[in-house]
């Protein structure tokens, strides 16, 4: 087998096209990846391997028959909060021991429709709450460049099984930088769509304002590619936008010029703690991109420094009226009582993880009789101040380039005790996600100690097609993605 | 945040949201939760007056479909996933005292 796993989907498309290799033999390839390598890595939960082969079978066979879709026959691993009709969906939490999807989350229909072999589902911080997938209930995931570091997180299975080779890409969701960090931390390509881009349909809600789901791919071209299919209105989902999707796939061109191209710098996000090696090769990515004819503006985002506090008043005042559902009573856990209330209060405390309850707690009190006010009309009202910072911003220009993350992953381990030091690492993606815009992350270099770093663009609402193609031309003109871990 | 100065008391929130906690629970989280709380109080030095909220960062108001009758979930997918369940219904503990 000619490494069939180690390719991209533009580079399987057009070898299963011209008849060069079938679905059935990567899926094969792939699976045989994952018997390899998953052992140090830990990123699946669960492989769904005779049925990857079927819809393999049936790709091939769709093809035959002269069928062209744009996913057509590529194996994508699931982050384990999606339904996927008919298999668990654990979300890595004790609470949804047993459960089974009753139907298909809207964007899980779209990869079928696409024609995508769903390969399994990965390992995820619980309920998507953290940022190294330390806090999963069914499994511990390494970073595939180092197995003493995190894969970040939440989406640390989607980021790590694609750059172990081990999917072709993956599904994952971003409430507060849970594509995007991960993507850097992993070193391959993650995508927050704009709020609204894609359906939430299916997609087990942490904030329900803040969440959405994105791909995580090994190049820009193929998130592009992704990118396309997940988007799109959905009835199921009221806060999905009913506006055209944009060819993102198809469009993006290979040009790799970007005169006329105004790149905005924010010095806020260079801030105080800053990795140095972080800090020089996100500098030097702006010079590339200088290079290739960007203009380059500085820009301000004044209120960035306020985000943490905002994002962790709404996103834990939104988890705990979300979480209300995992109960004990219809699905799931469930710890008997003598009567409900007691059921309820064993089940949650039986079910859930360290974090989870530390939020939901959080989020209780600050949406409390007497708190609301001062905790969460207040941030919401930051929230604004945050998002008009972006409008402001993106007067003056096309696209935002900053760093992901102020270091390079970490050791497992070295932030679990405390929480608070764990959430200031958002400082740098949160604010994208309260301002509702769209961002990706993809690799810009290395640290000394072989860890890779991501460069974040930052786009206005609706532009994703903008941070693409400044994506697409830095990654063609760049050598970083092409690296693969020693696996 | 005048009204939050006394702090949170994390074994009652914990039980408005239905969680019970042990005490080594009670005792750790009440730490870290005061540290967080410590920390969000910068938000104190903003002057947010005049600011209106943000719900939600993309405005979509008032969403309405037609009332007509959908596919809904398989009955017996979802009873399936019940821990208890008769005839097609969920059990529960006893609700109501005789």
């Amino acid at each position: 087998m000619a490494d069939l796993h180690k390719l991209t989907i533009a580079e399987l498309s057009e070898k299963l096209a011209a008849g060069e290799c079938t679905s059935v033999e990567v899926v094969n390839d792939v699976l045989a990846s994952i018997d390899t390598t998953d052992g140090k890595v830990g990123a699946y939960l669960t492989i769904d391997r005779n049925s990857a082969l079927e819809q393999a079978k049936a790709a091939d066979g769709a093809r035959t028959a002269g069928k062209e879709l744009p996913l057509l026959g590529i194996p994508v691993a699931i982050k384990d909060l999606l339904n996927v009709k008919g298999q668990p969906c654990t979300c890595s939490s004790k609470i949804l021991e047993g459960y089974t999807a009753p139907y298909d989350a809207t964007v899980i229909a779209k990869l079928r429709e696409a024609g995508a072999v769903l390969l399994g589902r990965v390992n995820m911080d619980e309920f998507a709450m953290g940022s190294s997938t330390e806090n999963a209930a069914l499994g511990k995931t390494s970073n595939p460049w180092n197995s003493d570091h995190v894969p970040g997180g939440s989406s640390g299975g989607s980021a790590a099984c694609v750059a172990a080779d081990e999917a072709i890409a993956a599904l994952g969701s971003d409430t507060g930088g849970s594509i995007r960090q991960p993507a850097a931390f992993c070193g391959c390509v993650g995508v927050k769509p704009t709020y609204g881009r894609v359906s939430r349909y299916g997609l087990t809600a942490f904030a329900s304002s803040l969440d959405q789901i994105g791909p995580l791919a090994k190049t820009v071209k193929d998130s592009a590619i992704l990118l396309e299919v997940l988007c799109g209105h959905d009835k199921m989902d009221s806060s999905s936008i009913d506006m055209e999707v944009p060819a993102f796939g198809r469009n993006l061109s290979d040009d790799t010029s970007l005169a006329g191209m105004k790149l905005g710098l924010p010095k806020e996000y260079f801030v105080e703690g800053m990795d140095p090696e972080v800090e020089k090769a996100v500098r030097d990515a702006v010079g590339h991109c200088k290079s290739l004819g960007a203009e380059i503006v500085d820009v301000s985002l004044p209120h960035s420094k306020y985000a943490i506090a905002v994002y962790y008043i709404i996103a834990t005042a939104e988890a705990s009226a979300n979480l209300a559902r995992f109960d004990g009573i219809r699905y799931g856990l469930r710890i008997d009582g003598k009567n409900p209330l007691e059921l309820y209060g064993k089940t949650r405390a039986a079910g859930f993880g360290a974090e989870v309850k530390r939020r939901v707690i959080l989020g209780t009190y600050v949406l409390s009789s007497g708190y609301y006010d001062a905790y969460y009309k207040r941030a919401q009202k930051v929230r604004t101040l945050i998002r008009n910072d972006f409008t402001e911003a993106f007067k003056q220009c096309d696209a935002i380039l900053a760093p992901v993350t102020p270091t390079p992953a970490y050791k497992l381990g070295e932030k679990t005790d405390d929480p608070l030091k764990m959430y200031l690492d958002d400082i740098l993606t949160t604010p994208v996600n309260l301002a509702g815009n769209c961002a990706l992350s993809l690799p810009c270099g290395f640290s000394s100690t072989g860890l890779p770093i991501g460069l974040q663009i930052i786009g206005d609402s609706f532009a994703e097609e903008t941070i693409l193609k400044v994506g697409h031309a830095y990654e063609q003109t760049t050598e970083w993605h092409k690296q693969k871990p020693g696996l | 945040m005048s009204e939050a100065k006394e702090g949170m008391d994390v074994g009652y929130v914990a039980h408005l949201a239905r969680i019970d906690l042990t005490e080594e629970e009670t005792a750790l989280f009440q730490g870290q939760l005061d540290q967080v709380l410590h920390y969000v109080e910068q938000l104190d030095e903003l002057d947010v007056g005049d600011v209106e909220p943000t719900a939600h960062a993309i405005p979509v108001y008032n969403v309405l479909r037609k009332d007509e009758v959908g596919q809904s979930l398989d009955h017996a997918d979802v009873i399936a996933n019940a821990p208890a369940a008769t005839d097609g219904e969920v059990r529960v503990p006893k609700i109501i005292d005789q």
